[in-house]
Parts: structure tokens; sequence; C-alpha cells
């Protein structure tokens, strides 16, 4: 294992209009880690999610990916703005899971899985179709390759969105809030594939309100309320013997 | 539970609430329809026509299959499909122009759209059918360079092609307000899941965005083709020999006015619901994924009456796949 941190950020900050969001981020995510993210609503959990990919531009601090500045490249004491190609190169290194899923409605499940391998890093068909098959098998939906999302559970459609994901090998997952959206009976299904994910050694960053998950695949635990982070450490420790009065507060709701 | 279904109680018998106020404006509506058709039909009946008196329908039934007529309809046809290619294509490229974080492209998007859905088409078609009376000679070409192309206004701009700028160019303005109202439509979530697999803006565009627009612009642009069939009547204005302005020479020939509009009427109403027909399966093709299994189109739900000999039943063939399966 490398030891250059997979994520990492340094005061990280982002507004929108005359409201911030992120007030001063720091933290690293090392190859194999699963960060879980927990907090109350509008705490800036998913915005720095979103940072991650540059779907949301930071305003000020630092924020890398595998050693490489997230949206910038630098040259010499300057910050040069990545082109829209090279944005989109990296984001296709990393994944990501939507809290509603974003299926793309007009295609097929394997449609959706084999989309991105063809045409962003142009893979022959054959050879998405062979790993889409995989994928979707591996979430258990090896049946409903042909089905149309809005066949599908939420639940299924979920897993479906995370073999989307995989299909472009990426190097990091991002999963925003993915079980939020979905009756609890369907939750189950989904973290078990992020179990298996985390297993393998997949390097993730959760944002989640499943305690239990964050429990037993986490590796480590950030608790964050109004734009920073107000406690970080072993996800068990952080559970069970909270330091900080606001995340007792917290947790005291939550469990 | 089977207990439960026994005791099932007989179904309600009552006596229904009679409505003789819908039988009294039925009859009503229908007696003044049969009135109006009844006597505009016998006056083109007794018409003294070409022909001689009483002969109005003759003459209609005359016209309807002449060579002029259906020269007159392959133009009409032409016409349609040419404009609205230049429009849905010109449409598209607006659409996305005023969508643009370039606030040039939008602009420009925007002063085209005002200035081509503000004035009346007519205006457009005798404006490009009397370009050569200002501009004799068009010469396009890169600056300083010896590369230029000049052509005669005349032979560049004929009078279909001009009938065919004033309509194509017209439409092109409403058709960018469609398609743009059908990429708005297309929930955000969509573009940001496309961006985060690495895709950019123009294959977002392509396989994300607009397919799923269509299902959004394909009713209004059918519309549109339908109104499109018959505003090329307004070619007539730059002397194009479309159906209008053929039933139009006839007429004059042989003053059968009112006859040879009938004529033109019945052929406008037999393309406009060939096209009906067309758009309720285009629809259907850029609806799939967003209902649980189409709905049977008629001719599939004649058919199935006819071989099973019963009534179709309310659910679909491609019946929705069962959710059951979720825990296996």
């Amino acid at each position: 294992m490398s030891d250059t941190p997979m994520v990492k950020a340094e005061a990280v900050h982002k507004s929108f209009g005359r409201l911030e969001v992120l007030r001063g981020i720091d933290l690293e995510v090392s190859p194999g880690e699963v960060m879980c993210m927990i907090g109350p609503s509008g705490s800036g959990k998913s915005t720095f999610l979103r940072c991650i990919n540059h779907l949301e531009k930071i305003d000020c601090g630092r924020l890398s990916v595998d050693g490489e500045l997230v949206g910038y490249r630098e040259g010499g004491d300057k910050l040069y703005e990545l082109r829209d190609r090279e944005v989109c190169r990296k984001r296709s290194e990393i994944g990501m899971v939507f809290q509603r899923f974003n299926l793309f409605p007009h295609m097929t499940a394997l449609e959706n899985v084999i989309e991105a391998p063809m045409r962003v890093k142009k893979e022959s068909r054959a050879v998405a179709v062979e790993r889409a098959r995989k994928l979707l098998e591996r979430v258990g939906l090896a049946d409903k390759v042909d089905v149309y999302p809005n066949q599908l559970s939420g639940g299924q459609q979920q897993r479906v969105a995370i073999a989307r994901a995989l299909a472009m090998e990426p190097k990091l997952m991002l999963f925003d809030e993915p079980t939020s959206a979905l009756d609890p009976e369907l939750v189950g299904d989904v973290l078990d594939v992020m179990r298996g994910l985390a297993e393998d050694g997949m390097t993730m960053v959760v944002v989640t309100h499943e305690m239990g998950f964050a429990r037993e695949a986490g590796d480590s635990l950030v608790f964050m309320d109004g734009g920073v982070i107000v406690e970080s450490g072993k996800p068990r420790d952080v559970l069970a013997n909270p330091q900080q009065e606001r995340t007792r507060s917290f947790l005291s709701k939550v469990l | 539970m089977a207990d439960a279904v026994a005791q099932r109680p007989a179904a309600i018998e009552a006596v229904p609430v009679r409505h003789p106020g819908r039988w009294v404006a039925a009859i009503v509506v229908l007696a003044i329809a049969a009135y109006i058709l009844y006597t505009i039909g016998t006056a083109i009946g007794n018409d003294k026509t070409a022909l001689g008196p009483h002969t109005g329908w003759l003459v209609v039934e005359k016209y309807l299959f002449t060579g002029l007529i259906f020269q007159g309809i392959l133009v009409t046809l032409q016409l349609t499909v040419l404009a609205m290619v230049v429009g849905i294509v010109l449409g598209v490229i607006l659409a996305v122009m005023r969508l643009s974080p370039n606030p040039v492209m939008s602009w420009v998007s925007w002063l085209y759209i005002w200035f081509f859905r503000g004035t009346p088409v007519l205006v457009q078609i005798f404006f490009w059918f009397n370009l050569n009376l200002v501009l004799k000679s068009i010469d396009i070409g890169i600056p300083f360079t010896p590369l230029w192309l000049h052509a005669d206004t005349n032979t560049l701009i004929p009078p279909f092609m001009a009938a065919l700028l004033g309509l194509g160019l017209n439409e092109a303005a409403y058709m960018a307000e469609i398609v743009r109202a059908g990429i708005i439509s297309v929930e955000h979530g969509q573009t940001e899941a496309a961006q985060a697999l690495g895709m950019n803006r123009g294959l977002v565009m392509r396989r994300i965005v607009l397919p799923q627009a269509m299902r959004v612009i394909i009713p209004p642009t059918g519309n549109e083709t339908i109104s499109m069939l018959k505003t090329t009547s307004l070619a007539f204005g730059a002397s194009v020999t479309e159906l209008f302005t053929r039933q139009q020479q006839i007429a004059t020939a042989t003053y059968d006015v009112l006859e040879l509009l009938i004529v033109a009427s019945i052929w406008y109403l037999v393309m406009t619901s060939i096209l009906t027909v067309g758009q309720y399966y285009i629809e259907r093709h850029f609806g799939r994924g967003t209902q649980r299994g189409l709905p049977l189109t008629p001719i599939q739900r004649l058919r199935r009456t006819l071989f099973t000999f019963h009534a179709p039943p309310p659910m679909p063939v491609e019946a929705p796949l069962s959710l059951a399966s979720e825990h296996r």
C-alpha cells in the first residue's frame, strides 16, 4: 500500500451564496479505508462528498485525490483550472452512488452499466457487457439484466447504481446516503453489497445514517455538524464513547 | 380467509339516477350539427358548376383524384418534411445555445427566437421571395483569401427555397422553445450521475438528457408537424405550386371555388390523420422505460379481440414484472 492518502482535505471551505456550508474540513482517507460520515442534515457531509469528484467547486483550502488536486493543476506557485476533459478523466476514476439512485430510466439495467465503459473508456461492447453481467450477478441481480429501472424496487435500483459505478473500475467509491430513500426492509441488501466491497479492500467514503454499518464495516467515523468536523476516530469509540457534547446529543437522537 | 370471502354480501341493486338533461342536450347539439351540414351540403350539391347545374359534388369527386392535385400534394409533403427537418435541426442547436454557459451564444439564440417568433410567417416567406429586389447576388467565403463563392440570388433562392426558408427558419424558433422545455424537464440528478461517471458535456446531452427530453419534445413536435402541413399553404405567397395553389389554379379556371376548397380540405384531413397515427407510435417508442409495460396499440387490441373472440382484458400483454423476488 502506498502512503499517499486517497483523499486529503486541508481547510476546505465552501459557500453557497452567503451560506457557508463547509467551514474548514481537514481529513485523510488512506487507500483501502472505509470512512463513514455522519451528522445532522445540512451539516455539509453531502457537499463535501460532492467536492471530492468536483461536482461542487471548493472556495478555499486544498483537496486532493490520490495525490492530485481536485479540479486544479499546480504549476510553479500558481493554480490552473483543469479543462473539461481532464475533470472528466478524473471523475471516471471515482465512483459515486446517489441517494436517489439516478439510474438512466431510458436504459435497461445492463445498458446503464455498460454506458460509461463504452462511451468514456471506449471499451468494446463485448468486454463491457461481460463485466456488466458479472457485476450485476455480484449485486444479486443477474436475472434483472434486461429490465428497465422503473420495474425495479428501490433496493434493486440502488444495487444497479452500485454496479454502474463499479463498472468504471474506480479507485475510490463515494456513497451519498445510499439507503436513505429506501424502505427499511430493502436497506439490508444494499448494505450487504457495500460490506462486500469494503471487505474486498475498496476505498470508500460513505455518508450515512446507518450506525450499524458504520460500526461494523467502517474503519473510521467522522461526525460533522455546522460545516466542521466535530469528532472523528474509530467507529466503535466514537459511537460508544463520544467525547463531544454535540456528538452525544446527536447520537442519543439517532441510536 | 375463505370464510370472509364466502360471507361477501350480494352486489348492490339500485334504481339508477335518470339524466333527462343529457338527452335533451345531445339531441339539440346533433340537430344543430345536422342542419349546418345539410344546408351547406345541399347548397354545394345544387351549385351551378362548369359541368352544369346541380353538380357541385360531382366536381368534388372529379378533382379529388386529378394529377394536378396530386402534384400539389407531393409539393406540400416535400415542403412539410423539409421545413420540419430545418426547424428541428436548427431548433435543437438554438436550444442548446440558449442553455449554453457562453452568454453570447445564449443571447444570439434569444434574439433569433424573439425575431422569428415575433414576425408573421407570411412576411418571412415574402421577404425571402423578394430578397433579389435588393440583393442581386450572394457571396460567401473566407475573408482576405480568394476562396469565395458567388451565386445569383435568383438561382440560389427559387420560389420553393423562399418558402422553405420562411417556413423552416420560423419553425426553428418554435422548436427551440419546445426542445429547451424538454431539456429542462430532465431531472438534474441525471446530469450529475452521468458527469460522475466521467461523461463530458456533449455525451451527457446526447446520450442521457436528449433521449429523456424526447418524451416531452415529441407531442408538441407532432402538433407542430400537423400545423406545418397546413401552414405550407402560405407558400402560395411565393407561387409555389403546392396543394392550396393547385386547387386555386383550377378554381380560377373553372369558377368552382368552394368545390375545390373542399377537395383540398379532404386531402389536408387525410394527411393530418396519417400524421396523427404516426405521432402515436413515435410517442410510444420514446415512452419506453416510463410505464410498466407499454399499453397495447389499437391494432394489437383489435387483433387480440378478433383472435380470442372476447374483449381485451385491461392488463397489457407485456405485464409488469413482479417485485416479489426482492428477498430471495
